[in-house]
């Protein structure tokens, strides 16, 4: 399935904040609790809740059934569509800049040529025998 | 020869950020990314597009206008204006797409800074709204890229 851009969007608004990244990278090794979470921030329960609820509705993290701990665990799947999408735009961009490494080289080349005609310029030339009459 | 690492990456919910080095001078390279005989060599996108039309006036508030054709003569455009322009280092121009255009304009920021001969270029690419990522994502996923390489590695060892 194809990503939508609202869920890509809703993904990308869920990275970009510093404290979420740090919740997803720990969930990486493993579900966590709510307090679990919370414990390496300087934050409240209520504030990591806050954040935890931006992750889910991304689609980033679901619940476990748990019923005392609820713990959270990492949905992989909407991460891997948006680095998918970075991915795609990587490689082009990678493409054209190939391309352009080609066009600075042969620029460097001529510019070379130029300053050497030029320092040739300079040279004095070899004298040509005057042919006598 | 080995290719100098791109970096790509999302510092928010609207921004793409790519940096990448090229062993040229700073003044060498910002001519490369401006002057229209140079740009039509390099900023193809995919394999098989050819870019026909690349209007260029460098200057703030001038305009700037691309069309690329592909073998089956399917065209796409886009074009935008240049907001600043301090050469060799600094360039912000918007964006927008023929096709999806949204009345959300992207805007473009790219920034040279030299080191020794070497000149990393940096891109910050800002979506206005939601479309014009959509744009952004459609022309990513556009197909047959794995074959660039090939022909890219041919164009560089000719």
């Amino acid at each position: 399935m194809k990503p939508t851009s609202y869920a890509l969007d809703a993904t990308f608004a869920a990275l970009a904040d510093p404290t979420r990244r740090a919740i997803l990278a720990r969930l990486a090794t493993g579900e966590a609790s709510v307090a679990e979470l919370a414990e390496p921030f300087a934050m409240s329960q209520p504030a990591i809740s806050k954040h935890l609820k931006v992750l889910e509705r991304a689609g980033l993290i679901s619940r476990g059934r748990e019923a005392q701990r609820r713990p959270r665990r990492l949905e992989p799947r909407p991460l891997a569509d948006a680095t998918d999408w970075i991915e795609r735009y990587r490689r082009i961009w990678e493409g054209n800049y190939k391309r352009l490494d080609a066009v600075l080289q042969e620029l460097k080349d001529k510019q070379r040529r130029t300053v050497d005609a030029l320092v040739d310029e300079g040279k004095p030339r070899p004298k040509k025998k005057r042919r006598t009459r | 020869m080995k290719q100098p690492a791109l970096k790509v990456t999302t510092p928010s919910e609207r921004e793409l950020v790519m940096t990448r080095e090229f062993a040229a001078p700073r003044g060498m390279v910002f001519d490369a990314l401006t002057k229209p005989e140079l740009v039509r060599r390099w900023l193809l996108g995919p394999p098989g597009w050819t870019m026909p039309v690349c209007d260029i006036d460098l200057r703030v508030g001038g305009k700037y206008r691309y069309v690329w054709r592909n073998a089956d003569g399917r065209e796409m455009g886009m074009g935008g204006t240049f907001k600043e322009m301090v050469r060799p280092s600094r360039l912000v121009a918007t964006e927008s797409y023929d096709d999806h255009w949204t009345g959300g304009e992207t805007l473009v920021t790219t920034e040279l800074v030299e080191t020794r001969g070497t000149t990393t270029v940096s891109t910050t690419v800002r979506y206005a709204t939601r479309e014009a990522r959509d744009a952004a994502i459609k022309m990513g996923a556009t197909k047959g890229l794995e074959a660039s390489y090939v022909r890219l590695d041919e164009l560089l060892t000719a």
